[in-house]
């Protein structure tokens, strides 16, 4: 392989981590150019660390490599000292793979995983030489497609993209490279008929086939498709064979450290918990296994193709993995012979999982993770956590007495319903468990406990139960997390609890974009043009930059964040059809207010709508 | 068996700075299937120790790490095992085994290091420096702001250079190199520059190690050996 890089090396020696921009990791894939007949360049608008540490893109990459006409490379976000030469030197950008510049690729494909990056996705397209607009575009330039899980509302960015993928990529991804061949060879202006052909693909958005309209209150009032041809709603792709579909076999391997530095084995999709405010736990309906032998061969593959020396168990929910007590024992029988680690992220606390992770992880070193999201048990009963006091203090208490000392406990602020009560029953619920581990006789523990609380402001969704609620303004979150803090240092075990909380206008403009419309588009692009980006990232954040721009653009954040909607209130990411039905929604939007606790898939079915998709957990035990 | 293994570090690799190099190997290894040693104790690593660190935008044809290894290979076997898993960039060249024991540790062992210094192009000095390249080096001494651990200081040189020649297109260095007395190559070009008379330019060296030497003989009289002939080649 011999290739040019992009940058020079004055650049690469000048900036920091050039590793992030040279491509060339371990099963990076390479072909030749002029061997295939389309050119896919992934993106994660972000830097490069979190990028490579995404596993969607990971499995993307190695499905769309499978086509032997298809050669997909990645591009990751410049970081600010790169993107500044770029901008002052005039170098397109371009993908790591070939070094070949973004405009010379024939699909631009996003991932849009947190609405904090949409600034990003203006900056990957303006440092790639693509008109911004998807309207500005023509045949020259690459088809942007975006997908993950911030496409179950794509409106705010609707007008940055040709296309959206909705789902699974595993589904309809080869019907669109085949169509897309198809126009291209037929020339002409054929990436019109592209984009309208597209659009009757399962699972394939086409936003400016689609016009809305808007009442006079500014709620949307239409939503309309350009002919009969286009869809009224487009179907979310989801992989039903989740053990038969293609799996990751050789993910590629960074040099430098990144987020996610080892092997991720995904055991399932979706999960059966139904907590009312967690949109993954809704769009992933419905929950699918995979099988326990097939995901043997699978660590065995991974660990063998990479040389990692650790692997993490990937899923919503990994205690509800039916063969978890079987991979487990397998992967500890493995990997310890090979000193290999095992994380095992996102287990719910109970004596199995405490005994499994005293095998794998040093318990004095290790803290056990509880995620009680409130503090309250009216308001885990508002949220549906079916996560009780007794059982956290039980969970807690069986860690103590196994050696942990170090607790961390994720709490969220600013939920629907939630009173000043609340807030103090987080402290409350701190100290109890500090009390708890103080009751064991001191030559029997270990030092003092740490008990670390974090709290974030909860963002109200698309496709979950809390879609309609309000949400608040900086100064009141910031009020909230100073109850938190008070009732926290007002403790008998004060000394023992770290509290932590999350920057509060970043939240207000999360809500803002992710249950916005189309009108937030300019204001998006007039923050970019001030300068946002990686707003992600605390030590850029400039809120006055949004505040600018939502003036100049003459739109009201408050109008997306404030307001309580109205149950029958036409939402502007109606038209995806998501497995989970309004109806369903509504109802658990109902029931939060009771408040009264929906049980999980597994115990009985609440009739989501996932069952249409006819697999998973909904026929479980019935084959 | 505790082998060393000499290795190559070229092109892209040369971004790769070197704790990442490191993490690059134990994946190469493992990647290998080379039964590598690892320590005792709550987490185990593997005992693995690399000659001497290469700054990043440095290429090198001789880099050293040794090992050892549970299970005997021969020296074909392994550098086969190791050269089906190294990035493009990096070559094993050589796999011997050598003593047993830390005394012959290779970070200890080394004591200099020859590199080959071209010149970027449009970068190069004002034509005539070839002739000076003798002149420079056979000064007695070459004193320079040297950074050091009490900060910068101004150190003579000359005893660390061993050698200095140039074929009238690269300049050809042997410098003492290890814990005992260590000279960059980029401090001596820089200080050959100033003499001159020239301010030295970013990025004006294209420099590329090639090879790490043990001393034996004596101060007097000393022998340079490569660290590799230090091992034997395992049949």
């Amino acid at each position: 392989m011999e290739r040019k890089l992009a940058l020079s090396d004055e650049i690469l020696l000048g900036i920091e981590k050039p590793a992030r921009y040279i491509g060339n990791e371990i099963n990076a894939v390479y072909k030749d150019k002029d061997r295939v007949e389309i050119r896919f360049a992934m993106c994660f608008p972000d830097v490069y660390e979190i990028g490579m540490s995404h596993l969607g893109i990971q499995i993307l990459y190695e499905l769309f490599n499978r086509r032997e006409d298809t050669w997909c490379e990645r591009v990751y976000a410049p970081w600010f000292d790169l993107d500044r030469i770029m901008r002052r030197e005039d170098i397109p950008l371009f993908a790591l793979e070939s070094q070949d510049p973004l405009r010379d690729f024939d699909f631009l494909g996003i991932t849009l995983q947190y609405e904090l990056c949409y600034t990003n996705i203006l900056q990957v397209l303006d440092l790639g030489k693509i008109p911004l607009l998807s309207k500005d575009r023509d045949e020259s330039c690459p088809i942007v497609i975006g997908g993950g899980p911030c496409t179950y509302n794509p409106e705010p960015v609707a007008d940055f993209f040709d296309l959206f993928y909705i789902g699974e990529g595993e589904v309809s991804y080869d019907r669109l490279l085949d169509l897309y061949k198809e126009c291209r060879q037929a020339g002409g202006k054929w990436r019109k008929v592209f984009l309208r052909r597209a659009a009757s693909i399962p699972g394939i958005y086409v936003p400016s086939l689609y016009t809305p309209a808007y009442n006079e209150d500014g709620t949307l009032a239409s939503f309309t498709p350009a002919g009969a041809d286009v869809p009224a709603f487009v179907e979310k792709q989801i992989v039903m064979k989740l053990t038969d579909a293609v799996y990751l076999q050789k993910p590629l391997v960074p040099y430098i450290k990144v987020t996610q530095d080892r092997v991720v084995l995904e055991i399932q999709r979706g999960c059966i918990r139904g907590c009312r405010f967690c949109q993954a736990g809704m769009i992933y309906r419905p929950t699918r296994e995979k099988d326990v032998k097939k995901l043997k061969e699978q660590a065995s593959a991974m660990l063998r193709s990479t040389g990692q020396e650790e692997i993490s168990l990937s899923s919503l929910s990994s205690s509800d993995y039916s063969q978890l007590g079987e991979l487990t024992d397998y992967l500890i029988e493995e990997c310890s012979k090979k000193h290999i680690n095992i994380s095992l992220p996102s287990l719910r606390i109970d004596a199995f999982s405490l005994d499994v992770m005293s095998k794998v992880q040093d318990v004095k070193k290790s803290s056990l993770t509880f995620a009680p999201e409130a503090g309250s048990q009216r308001l885990r009963d508002v949220i549906n956590k079916g996560l009780t006091e007794e059982i956290i203090l039980k969970g807690a208490g069986e860690a103590f007495e196994g050696g942990w000392n170090k607790v961390k406990l994720y709490f969220m602020l600013g939920l629907p319903t939630e009173e000043e009560e609340d807030r103090k029953a987080i402290a409350h619920l701190a100290d109890a468990i500090a009390v708890r581990y103080y009751d064991i006789p001191k030559e029997k523990r270990n030092g003092r406990c740490q008990i670390n609380v974090s709290t974030s402001f909860f963002v109200p969704k698309p496709f979950t139960p809390f879609q309609w609620a309000p949400m608040f303004h900086p100064e009141d979150y910031i009020g909230f997390a100073r109850t938190v803090n008070s009732e926290v240092r007002s403790m008998r075990n004060a000394k023992s609890i770290r509290y932590s909380w999350h920057e509060a206008e970043v939240t207000v403009l999360e809500g803002v974009l992710a249950r916005g419309d189309r009108r937030l588009a300019p204001v998006i692009l007039s923050a970019y043009r001030k300068g946002a980006m990686f707003e992600a990232w605390s030590e850029y954040w400039d809120y006055g930059r949004w505040l600018d721009s939502f003036d100049e653009c003459g739109v009201c954040a408050d109008f997306y964040t404030m307001r309580e909607r109205p149950d029958d209130e036409l939402f502007p990411w109606d038209f995806i059809h998501a497995g989970v039905t309004r109806e369903f929604l509504l109802r658990e939007w109902k029931r939060a207010h009771e408040p009264v606790v929906t049980e999980n898939c597994r115990a009985r079915c609440n009739g989501c709508g996932a069952r249409v998709y006819g697999g998973g957990v909904c026929f479980e035990g019935q084959d | 068996m505790k082998v060393r293994i000499k290795f190559s570090k070229q092109g892209e690799m040369k971004f790769i700075g070197h704790l990442d190099l490191m993490r690059c190997f134990q994946k190469v290894i493992r990647r290998s299937g080379l039964d590598i040693r690892f320590s005792e104790g709550m987490s185990p690593h593997m005992i693995m120790s690399f000659a001497s660190p290469l700054s990043v935008g440095l290429t090198s044809l001789g880099e050293y790490v040794d090992m050892e290894l549970n299970t005997p290979v021969s020296s074909e076997e392994g550098l086969r095992m190791l050269n089906e898993q190294m990035p493009e960039g990096i070559r094993a060249l050589s796999f011997r085994q050598i003593p047993e024991g830390r005394a012959g540790n290779a970070m200890s062992l080394v004591a200099a290091a020859d590199y080959e210094v071209r010149f970027r192009e449009g970068r190069a000095p004002k034509d005539g420096w070839e002739e000076r390249v003798a002149a420079f080096a056979a000064q007695e001494v070459i004193e320079t702001e040297k950074e050091t651990k009490k900060g910068k200081k101004l150190t003579d040189i000359r005893p660390m250079i061993l050698q200095m020649e140039t074929d009238g297109s690269a300049i050809f260095l042997r410098l003492a190199s290890g814990s005992e007395a260590n000279l960059k190559p980029e401090l001596l070009m820089d200080t050959f520059i100033r003499y001159l008379g020239e301010e030295p330019a970013p990025f004006a060296y294209l420099i590329c190690r090639k090879e790490l030497y043990a001393k034996q003989g004596t101060d007097a009289k000393p022998v340079w050996i490569p660290l590799e002939d230090l091992g034997q080649d395992v049949i």
